[in-house]
């Protein structure tokens, strides 16, 4: 008995990988239970009789619980909470980590890419061109690379604790919202020191990050989710990071691609965050309206395909992680 | 509202091991996995795709628990209740049959399920008791009692990466004990904390229980699931073999593991070797009854335990044995040897084994550990000495034979003793 339960446990454990439905043809014509309760949650101030919780095996696509969601914001709070508290405890140079990734970028790029190249800047000084840039992009890569990590750092509580599992990713692009707005006063900084008046167009700037927090979620709900299974993601974030940040007008202006390819070049979320972002900063010329509803509608296509594949890899996630 | 508070039918769960689908697999597998299967599918019709095999970690299970019943479940490791209790707290699905909880749940497999060290104790609270559902509010409102019951007073705004081990598990099991569900699903997590805080948390359990609520209580001492627990139910191999009273179902576990014992191998090179020893223990095999089945190494408090250490000696000639019962942390409780039996004589050349018989093995439940040494006895020296070479659970049941339990606190040892009161 011993060693084939000792070893049936640490199988268990261990190496296990729970059996994910099998759409075999044959297989989809019996009577399947549709997605309705399958985890049908509680309300914590709800009368007792009213709570009828069903478990049992869910099939293909599920459907988002947004009132599940709604119920745990507390913990969706505090998870955001923990990891902008924790963020920066025991560095020496603590909060000022936010600043110095993409100020020695932009001092990087504005020597190389700005003097030495001579890559144009849509008319600003390439320094505040490029800063204005790096602050959603870094925004942006953190936050992608933190939720595409969120899952398998939180296996203890995937493996513990029932909770919609949505909760991890969405809290996670949150704390990088912090490092942003510290990098942001360097920016105030800046304008001030090159004398550039925002105009009214700023108030469209939180639109903007939006569009940067939607794009790294909808990226990030889906590498998270494919992380649980696949450790390649883990090694794939850094390099899509950087392919990523070429791939987007970071160290040029858009208005270097060829017109008739702007809406093309705009299906790329980044581009129409950073093109948003110098238009309602620095006043650049381009007017980013086509690239920008380009780009919104992929951040979006994104965010619902990604929540759609999360919450279809969701039941796996507790037996593979 | 009905009297039934959870209903459980066909419940079955597998799991897949081995084969192809291994954890961790890469995507490249599985993208050439996925090119190759339509043309297997097409040379294989029906035929299963993968080899891998199939592992029921539960299977049929159905069950009802009435309304502020408090069922133990019980089975020895492997059984499939740690799997039960994860599929009826959510946290992984059935591969089929259903499940039907009414009432709100809260499941505690685990103290300190997201306890971040760099926070400070009234942070991991507030944290951790979101993470168990508890709302902002709730937290508020029970934060003094979590504060006081976890007994960490003036450490309360210190990071808990600082804290002792005890500390930690008091936080941890304060917030858990302060969850007010109607129904509680609790893994074996009483298993930790010093003796005092054990007794208190089993205290708090009790309360809970007596409050009228619902609770499934898994647990591997079955002093706490009697004390604990009304009813009971048995799981083997994914199975639930007995529901019912839980003196009947413990009574069925501790049969089916009489008889039982554990044999470990000893290989030469193992860490638990003392330094500069020479390997000449090959195997310790513990068993009790007189057949030494072999199994999975669980013996009941006060029965006869045999002990065998099966040694290799070469052309060395030994002719001394010593084996240490040790708890768990590796303290010795108390040892036997050969120079403690007048009548023994012999020893071993070349291959041969010490059997050792315990006529009534006086441990309180619980796990301990095995030191084993041979050597020589003149000069009077140890050749070999191997510490935690072999593991065993003792299980407590009626050792008195009044029903009385021994509680962790009052010690490892069960010793027999009579009394009488003297009138003046």
């Amino acid at each position: 008995m011993s060693l084939v339960d000792s070893v049936r446990k640490a199988v268990t454990l261990q190496r296990l990988e729970i059996e994910t439905e099998q759409p075999d043809l044959i297989d989809s014509q019996a009577a399947r239970p549709t997605t309705e309760g399958s985890y049908g949650r509680t309300e914590p101030d709800a009368q007792a009789s009213d709570i009828v919780t069903i478990i049992k095996p869910s099939h293909g696509w599920v459907s988002i619980k947004f009132r599940e969601l709604w119920e745990y914001r507390d913990l969706f709070f505090f998870l955001a909470w923990r990891d902008i508290s924790v963020r920066y405890k025991q560095t020496i140079l603590g909060a000022a980590w936010a600043v110095i990734q993409p100020f020695f970028s932009m001092v990087v790029f504005s020597l190389f890419f700005g003097r030495l190249a001579g890559i144009p800047s849509d008319g600003v000084p390439y320094p505040i061109f490029s800063y204005a840039a790096m602050l959603p992009w870094t925004y942006f890569s953190s936050a992608m690379s933190n939720s595409s990590n969120s899952l398998v750092s939180s296996a203890n509580l995937l493996t513990k604790v029932y909770f919609p599992r949505l909760v991890i990713p969405l809290a996670s692009v949150l704390p990088a919202v912090v490092d942003f707005c510290i990098a942001f006063i360097v920016l105030l900084g800046m304008m001030l020191f090159y004398r550039i008046v925002p105009t009214w167009n700023v108030l469209w700037l939180p639109a903007f990050l939006l569009l940067a927090l939607v794009t790294a979620l909808g990226v990030g709900l889906w590498l998270s989710a494919m992380n649980v299974q696949y450790r390649d993601i883990r090694y794939t974030v850094p390099f899509l990071a950087q392919f990523w940040m070429f791939a987007s007008p970071v160290t040029y202006p858009s208005s270097i691609v060829p017109e008739q390819w702007r809406v093309l070049y705009g299906l790329n979320p980044m581009a129409g965050v950073i093109e948003g972002f110098r238009w309602a900063l620095l006043g650049t010329d381009t007017t980013p309206g086509p690239i920008i509803a380009a780009s919104s509608a992929a951040a979006v296509l994104l965010l619902v395909s990604g929540a759609l594949y999360f919450r279809r890899m969701e039941k796996a996630f507790a037996d593979v992680v | 509202m009905s009297d039934i508070a959870i209903r459980v039918e066909n419940l079955g769960k597998m799991y897949r091991i081995g084969g192809e689908r291994e954890m961790y697999r890469t995507l490249r597998d599985t993208l050439i996995h996925a090119a190759k299967r339509p043309v297997e599918r097409l040379r294989h019709p029906g035929a299963a795709t993968h080899a891998s095999e199939e592992l029921w970690a539960l299977k049929d299970i159905n069950f009802e628990v009435a309304r502020g019943e408090v069922v133990g479940i019980i089975g020895r490791n492997g059984s499939g209740k740690s799997t039960l209790l994860k599929v009826l707290s959510h946290i992984t699905e059935p591969t089929e049959g259903r499940a039907e909880i009414e009432g709100r749940v809260a499941s505690l497999l685990e103290v300190g399920t997201g306890f971040h060290g760099e926070l400070t104790g009234r942070e991991n609270i507030q944290l951790n008791g979101a993470i168990l559902g508890m709302t902002r509010k709730e937290i508020k409102s029970r934060f003094d009692d979590i504060v006081e019951f976890s007994e960490i007073g003036r450490f309360l705004d210190t990071p808990v990466k600082r804290y002792s081990s005890g500390m930690y598990v008091r936080l941890a099991f304060a917030v858990a004990a302060h969850l007010d569900p109607e129904i509680l699903i609790v893994d074996e997590v009483l298993a930790v904390g010093d003796s005092q805080f054990q007794k208190k948390c089993i205290g708090k359990m009790g309360d809970v229980a007596q409050g009228g609520r619902t609770v499934l209580f898994v647990s591997h001492n079955m002093t706490a699931v009697l004390d604990l627990c009304e009813t009971g139910m048995l799981l083997e191999d994914g199975r639930a073999v007995t529901r019912g009273n839980i003196r009947d179902v413990v009574d069925r576990y501790l049969q089916s593991a009489v008889g039982l014992g554990g044999v470990v191998e000893i290989p030469p090179e193992t860490p638990d070797r003392w330094p500069g020893m020479t390997p000449i223990m090959r195997r310790v095999v513990l068993y009790s009854g007189d057949d030494g089945t072999v199994s999975s190494g669980t013996v009941v408090a006060g029965d006869e335990v045999t002990i065998e250490v099966w040694c290799a000696t070469g052309t060395q000639h030994i002719d001394y044995c010593l084996v240490g019962i040790c708890s768990s942390q590796g303290a010795r409780l108390f040892s036997v040897s050969t120079r403690h039996d007048p009548s023994f004589q012999g020893g071993i050349t070349g291959e041969g084994r010490f059997v050792c018989r315990v006529p009534s093995l006086c441990l309180a439940g619980g796990d301990y550990s095995l030191l084993v040494a041979v050597g020589t006895t003149s000069p009077q020296r140890n050749l070999d000495v191997v510490e935690g070479a072999l593991r065993f659970h003792v299980m407590f049941a009626d050792y008195f034979g009044t029903g009385a339990t021994l509680y962790p606190q009052q010690g490892a040892v069960a010793q027999r003793s009579s009394w009488e009161v003297l009138s003046e």
